[in-house]
């Protein structure tokens, strides 16, 4: 199959400005042209097939008849070389490791803001600023042991953090799911490539939780919202790689100080608790007393240090969009390094001259929430209606502190196979980071692609694909 | 395990039981009305007796008609029984307890849902109503193949299969109460007339052809009752569900379930050292209406000491 160029200026993944090829993409190019389009859309048809049988479905909010659909996935790889990789990895290990650093300081000591590095009221007036958390110590001060950090490459060809996620970071299971796809569609190619395994995700997920706690032995489950929730696919699906409990919050309670579970064989302790349940609905008699999610009293007997979260509570303040901008001054307050990784360029609209600046440039910047996610809630500037950008002109202006602004990235595209053959499309890329004994990632992630094109919005709730990502190896000669 | 997990399991395999023995005793009324004497109401009534669902049928209809009745049992929403409902309920209790069953069992539960919704959309009717038939047993049977080959033996493997034998055991109570309710002299041979609804029942329970092997030729009621009653190696008999609930319990840990294995152990000395005699003493009904009783008390008893939250 022939394979369409990206427009002028931008950044694609697998070709070059000028018609040739990148190194690493050289192999894989060379097969796919010599693939026919019947064959290519035949295995497609294939993959949807086996990933509906599997059920590996996701939950759209909002859809009237609570469809479970699949996010659409690629049978065309990302690939990113080992060098890449490294600098990926090392940016990345450094980035939460100093996230981890701010939360534990912000819940003690506060130097941070002492020094005046971040200024106080972006720290207190948060909501995201959980009070419960004030002083208390956790295990090896561990605050995110799973981080999702959203990547995108600029048209400089650099990588950027686009986000950092460290509540419950989702799409894991598509990383590996995808991987198991691409092995069975495509056998042939992993036989070219040293394509670096992910597979054993669950198991280094699983060390990370016991690690968690001083317990020996602990009992670790995963807490669920339940199979209505969008991700409930991946949470039985860790659970069960894990070899662990999948349970809800009706199946625990609280007795003597401590957290149980309902079996069949009567009650039996729990020790580390992977929740997939935001802080706001873990515990009915501490936060929000509607939610039929959580368990009642857990609060307190997590304040005793009975029972470990993965992740804490609380850390919604490091990965907060207000906070963003100031990730890079952490790594340099905290570990005196400079940061691997750039950030993307971020007007705070609090600031009476980033605001004005916004104002003025609206139709050609990207505007979030900083408490949103997801993809909803943002404004678009360049694919905006006048109506739009005035609609968020008057909103910016009623509440510039709950606004970011960023410019329009333009994200690197990587061949995509849609209506109109192989197509360049803009991706980004979330690998998994756990915190433990050490920092570990798998090499790879999830690689979100927008399917329509010219689009920027990659999330799976607006429409979005995934892509098998390839980590390649280095090869050492014998 | 949990609790909860434990009754999903459990009704995951009643709903996908009650699929298949719903289809088998659709499958003989369906057959037997292609006979020269044809289904009457008595068959019909029958139906919606053993599954007693005759209230609901009767708010939605007026008249017993054989294509009504297909359509009600297999793809009618509005009935809780309906085969389209076990499939759906059986789907979404596998579904809740997806991280407890192996990667091919709920493919395969999956793929039949998905394939039943399709079904759904196509008319079904006397004409095609065999094929539908033998795809929802040989999805069955399926299911119950991955689990035999793929589950781990653990606490999961057994509430599974509890739930297989309760929901037969209580299905093969209501045939033998509903069909032999108004028999007189148990031990004549039926007449040509009755015997299609006899083999009729056997097949209903995919016994016919164990019947044949065990007792060659006449079929007398109190044989039929025997086989379905006592028959130690007949895999629907009300002594096997029993020899299997019984042992089952067993091997499940801890002390939360003691009324049930001790309620188990006794109904199964009963039927296991029971005779024909004894039950023709006190009258077949009667008999079955105890037995009825007991097992409803054991699936009591499961639920309270497993599957409800404490």
């Amino acid at each position: 199959m022939k394979v369409r160029p990206p427009g002028p200026g931008h950044y694609d993944e697998m070709l070059l400005a000028g018609n040739g090829i990148r190194e690493h993409y050289r192999d894989y190019g060379q097969w796919l042209e010599s693939c026919d389009e019947a064959w290519l859309a035949q295995r497609r048809q294939e993959a949807d097939l086996l990933f509906h049988r599997v059920g590996i479905t996701f939950t759209v909010y909002g859809d009237e008849q609570g469809a479970e659909r699949l996010i659409p996935f690629d049978a065309l790889p990302r690939i990113i070389p080992a060098q890449e990789w490294q600098v990926l990895e090392r940016g990345l290990a450094q980035r939460v490791q100093a996230l981890n650093h701010f939360l534990h300081d912000i819940y003690h000591e506060q130097h941070i803001l002492r020094e005046g590095v971040i200024p106080s009221e972006q720290v207190f007036t948060n909501t995201q600023y959980q009070l419960a958390m004030q002083g208390l110590d956790l295990p090896h001060d561990i605050y995110t042991h799973i981080a999702g950090i959203d990547v995108i490459r600029n048209n400089d060809g650099r990588f950027h953090v686009l986000e950092d996620n460290l509540r419950c970071p989702s799409g894991v299971s598509y990383m590996l799911q995808n991987r198991i796809m691409m092995m069975r569609l495509f056998p042939e190619l992993f036989a070219r490539y040293p394509v670096a395994p992910v597979a054993h995700y669950p198991s280094l997920l699983l060390d990370t939780l016991r690690h968690a706690t001083p317990v020996d032995n602990p009992c670790v489950v995963v807490l669920t919202p339940g199979r209505y929730n969008s991700a409930y696919y991946e949470h039985a699906f860790l659970a069960q790689q894990m070899g662990v409990e999948l349970v809800e919050g009706v199946d625990l309670l609280v007795k003597n100080e401590h957290v149980y579970m309902r079996t069949t064989a009567g009650l039996q302790q729990v020790d580390v608790i992977y929740r997939r349940i935001d802080d706001d609905f873990l515990d009915p008699l501490a936060f929000r007393a509607d939610s039929s999610l959580g368990v009642p009293g857990l609060l307190s007997v997590y304040r005793k240090g009975n029972v470990v979260l993965a992740n804490a509570m609380g850390t919604g303040i490091a990965d907060d969009k207000s906070i963003y901008p100031y990730v890079p001054d952490m790594v340099r307050f905290y570990l005196s390094e400079e940061p691997v990784l750039e950030n993307v360029h971020t007007w705070q609209c609090r600031r009476p001259d980033d605001l004005s600046y916004v104002l003025d440039n609206l139709h050609e910047l990207v505007v979030k929430e900083t408490h949103g996610a997801g993809g909803y809630g943002m404004l678009i500037g360049p694919k905006a209606t006048q109506a739009e950008i005035e609609e968020f002109r008057a909103r910016l202006k009623a509440a510039p502190h709950e606004y970011i602004a960023q410019p329009t990235l333009s994200l690197s595209s990587c061949p995509t196979f849609v209506e109109e053959g192989v197509a360049p499309r803009h991706i980004d890329l979330r690998p998994f980071v756990l915190c433990g004994r050490e920092t570990r990632i798998v090499p790879g992630g999830l690689t979100r692609v927008a399917l329509r094109d010219g689009s920027l919005v990659v999330n799976s709730s607006q429409g979005g694909g995934t892509k098998d990502t390839w980590v390649l190896e280095e090869v050492t000669p014998c | 395990m949990l609790s909860r997990i434990a009754d999903n399991l459990y009704w995951m395999s009643r709903y996908l039981e009650r699929a298949e023995n719903t289809v088998r005793l659709l499958d003989v009324t369906q057959t037997v009305s292609l006979m020269p004497v044809g289904a009457n109401q008595d068959d019909l009534n029958a139906l919606l007796e053993i599954s007693g669902l005759r209230s609901g049928y009767q708010s939605s209809h007026h008249a017993l008609a054989l294509p009504d009745v297909l359509k009600f049992f297999t793809m009618d929403e509005a009935n809780p029984g309906s085969i389209y409902n076990c499939l759906r309920m059986a789907r979404d209790n596998a579904h809740a307890a997806r991280g407890k069953i192996t990667a091919e069992m709920w493919e395969s539960i999956n793929s039949t849902w998905l394939d039943m919704r399709l079904r759904r959309t196509r008319e079904i009717g006397v004409w095609n109503a065999n094929a539908f038939f033998d795809w929802v047993k040989e999805r069955s049977h399926l299911f119950r193949g991955a689990t035999y080959g793929t589950i781990m033996r653990t606490d999961a493997y057994q509430f599974i299969r509890l739930g297989t034998f309760v929901e037969r055991a209580d299905n093969s109570a209501r045939i033998l109460s509903v069909k032999f309710h108004r028999i007189e002299d148990y031990d004549r041979p039926v007449s040509v007339a009755d015997l299609y609804q006899w083999t009729a029942l056997l097949r209903s329970v995919g016994a016919f052809e164990a019947y044949q092997e065990m007792y060659r030729g006449e079929v007398t009621p109190a044989k039929v009752a025997e086989m379905l009653i006592f028959r130690p190696d007949f895999p629907r008999s009300l002594r096997w569900c029993l020899d299997s609930i019984a042992s089952i319990l067993v091997k499940i840990r801890g002390d939360a379930g003691l009324a049930a294995k001790r309620q188990s152990a006794e109904l199964f000395a009963r039927l296991n050292y029971g005779h024909m005699d004894d039950v023709l003493a006190v009258g077949l009904p009667e008999y079955l209406q105890g037995l009825m009783a007991d097992i409803a008390d054991i699936g009591d008893s499961i639920r309270k000491g497993y599957l409800e939250a404490v």
